[in-house]
């Protein structure tokens, strides 16, 4: 009883001076999202100045105003504006987009699935997705599939392939257990087989249809090479559709976080939101593999490095993956397209996976680390 | 306003509850008892309407509980699970804030009340000096506060609890009950499943015994906590006596009762 009255005469204070920081910590959100979106702004200029082309910042800043439809002081050659905007400007959007889409899709798959090793990648989503792309391209080349050859098409192709194999892995990796139940490792197996095996059938393919290798390893380790307009064009209105649906169900993976049986609980149509959210993830990360290949790591890192800066709301955490994973992947297309010498081009996904691979065996031992804690303590 | 007719559910092919049958008026606070096994969470998660019944049916308000939505559902019932642990990364304030999710739209464009239900949970709950903590690093009887505190949150009308004192220590789990015995005073049903059979004959005024997946007794505290009663259910020897203060009946285990050491018939 004392305990009680003691609690209940403190509480009116506290009750007043904890909705402060709760007011503060919404203040930190916007601001962290706000910083995260000027450097964003901030990295778009600054990538589209660096390449092989010399160019000034100023002649950068003229170029990309003239195309916005400012003038800036005296007109910059045709030829310059041309490197600068339909070149470098389209790179670094498509990037920055497929990185965002990337970053969403996999901070959904984590947590969805509930699995913090869980990505586009590593679930063979990406493989999947890159496979059905291939496949859409050699059946239009054999003109099987006039509906296939068509470019706009790819994205679709893109999308059934990230479906079956996320079917398939799902399907393996679960072998009649429930999905709620998966075991984290197993999971990631599955997707590391699937994708493995889906690698070599998109190698044997292009083989079989005697297309150059850089065109396989584009496939395989994803790149921004030779990609315009046309392809942001291509993939946006996939991946406006994907971020659409899994943003606006960013509560409900909150409530998925805490597992199957609690999520019901607290009004949730678990199965359904499951499937909504995986469809979203996928499609973004189909349409993000149809005009980029299969790039690795982005999604897995990103979202645990949000995690670490703004914590596990999702509400949070989706926009600040984005933002990040945006950045983090034009920066990668910067240093693949400068760091070879004479004009030649490193894959953006080895830059990812140079880049990411470490620092994920970093987060995963922290998160080792924090998960015998709280096994010693609970 | 909850109601199992002839309720049969259990998991694949596995039968837990084999036709029970019970009803629970408005403003009731109930135990729901037994030993291990005897299907009290089953019983719970049925009634709470997230395992669908293989035969008979669950009433919540009068409807139908596999007709009614996830979330009407959940504005009806809440529940309070086990324990277990909490994902990484949610403060204990966000965590409890989740208990409104059936009450606000999908970005979470929640009304004024939802702040207001979560204070009031956090303070009856003794939590607030934890609500800025980090869920997934609380101790286990903390956690099981919190997760106290989500279901106040999500609502007081109908509370499910399933051993959600197990963690706590004895003052603790004092003030859990008096928490849940105010809620009962002020309107509220309660069915709350405990392994502690005294605690439940001091608060509950009507307790259920589930064996084997049947209701074996069901009825008002006094009249159904016996000491042949509770040999029957338990399988050992048990002595009933009064409480010094209340005057509830009290069971008092005897050492070297083990089952085998109990005259069958």
């Amino acid at each position: 009883m004392a305990a009680e009255a003691k609690a209940r005469a403190a509480s009116p204070e506290s009750g007043n001076g904890e909705g402060k920081p709760g007011k503060r910590n919404v203040c930190a959100v916007v601001l962290a999202l706000a910083a995260l979106a000027s450097a964003l702004l901030f990295t778009t200029l600054l990538a589209c100045g660096v390449g092989s082309y010399p160019t000034t910042p100023g002649q950068t800043l003229r170029a990309l105003a003239q195309a916005a439809g400012v003038s800036l002081g005296a007109p910059v050659d045709a030829d310059l504006a041309a490197v600068v905007v339909d070149i470098r400007l389209a790179r670094v959007l498509l990037a920055g987009m497929t990185g965002a889409a990337l970053s969403v899709a996999g901070a959904a798959f984590q947590g969805v699935l509930r699995n913090p090793l869980a990505d586009a990648f590593t679930l063979g989503v990406s493989g999947g997705a890159a496979f059905g792309a291939s496949m859409g391209i050699i059946s239009g080349v054999a003109g099987a599939a006039a509906l296939a050859g068509d470019v706009r098409a790819l994205p679709v192709c893109a999308l059934a392939g990230a479906l079956a194999a996320l079917a398939l892995v799902l399907l393996l990796a679960r072998a009649g257990g429930p999905l709620s139940g998966l075991r984290r490792e197993t999971l990631v197996l599955a997707g590391i087989v699937v994708s493995t095996f889906l690698s070599a059938l998109i190698s044997l393919l292009k083989s079989l249809d005697e297309e150059s290798v850089s065109s396989i390893v584009f496939w395989i380790m994803g790149s921004f090479q030779g990609r315009g307009f046309e392809h942001v064009a291509l993939a946006w209105p996939y991946m406006l559709v994907g971020a659409g649906i899994v943003f606006w169900r960013a509560r409900e993976l909150d409530l998925l976080s805490l597992g199957e049986t609690q999520a019901r609980m607290l009004g949730l149509e678990a199965g359904r939101s499951r499937l909504w959210l995986l469809f979203g993830a996928s499609l973004l990360a189909g349409a993000s593999v149809a005009v980029s290949g299969v790039i690795g790591f982005v999604g897995l890192v990103v979202p645990h490095l949000a995690r670490l800066m703004l914590g596990a709301g999702h509400r949070r955490l989706l926009p600040a993956s984005a933002l990040l994973g945006a950045l983090l992947l034009i920066w990668s297309d910067v240093l693949a397209r400068t760091v070879l010498p004479r004009g030649a081009e490193l894959p953006v996904g080895v830059v990812t996976a140079l880049v990411g691979g470490p620092f994920f065996c970093l987060l995963l031992a922290r998160n080792f680390r924090l998960a015998g804690r709280g096994a010693g303590r609970g | 306003m909850l109601r199992a007719v002839d309720l049969s559910c259990g998991y694949g092919r596995t039968t837990v509850l084999r036709g029970v049958n019970l009803t629970m008026a408005p403003g009731e606070f109930v135990a729901l008892l037994g030993p291990n096994g005897s299907g009290k969470t089953t019983l719970l998660l049925a009634l709470a309407g997230l395992l669908p019944a293989a035969a008979g049916r669950v009433e919540i308000d009068g409807r139908d509980a596999a007709r009614l939505s996830a979330r009407e559902r959940a504005r009806l019932v809440s529940c309070v699970p086990q324990g277990g642990s909490a994902p990484p990364g949610y403060t204990v304030r966000e965590l409890v804030r989740m208990g409104r999710f059936s009450r606000g739209g999908f970005w979470g464009g929640g009304c004024a009340d939802d702040d207001a239900a979560c204070e009031a949970a956090l303070v009856d709950t003794h939590c607030l000096n934890l609500a800025d903590r980090q869920a997934a690093e609380l101790s286990g009887g903390e956690f099981q506060r919190v997760l106290l505190a989500r279901a106040l949150c999500q609502g007081r009308g109908l509370l499910l609890l399933d051993e959600a004192t197990s963690a706590l220590d004895l003052a603790r789990r004092v003030e859990a009950f008096d928490l849940l015995a105010r809620t009962h005073r002020e309107g509220g049903s309660v069915l709350a499943a405990v392994h502690d059979l005294n605690l439940a004959a001091l608060y509950c005024p009507r307790l259920i015994f589930l064996k084997n997946g049947r209701v074996a007794l069901d009825g008002p505290t006094r009249e159904v906590f016996t000491e042949s009663n509770l040999r029957d259910i338990y399988e050992t020897d048990i002595r009933v006596g009064k409480h010094p203060v209340t005057g509830a009946p009290q069971a008092h285990l005897l050492p070297g009762a083990g089952a085998a050491a109990l005259p069958r018939g």
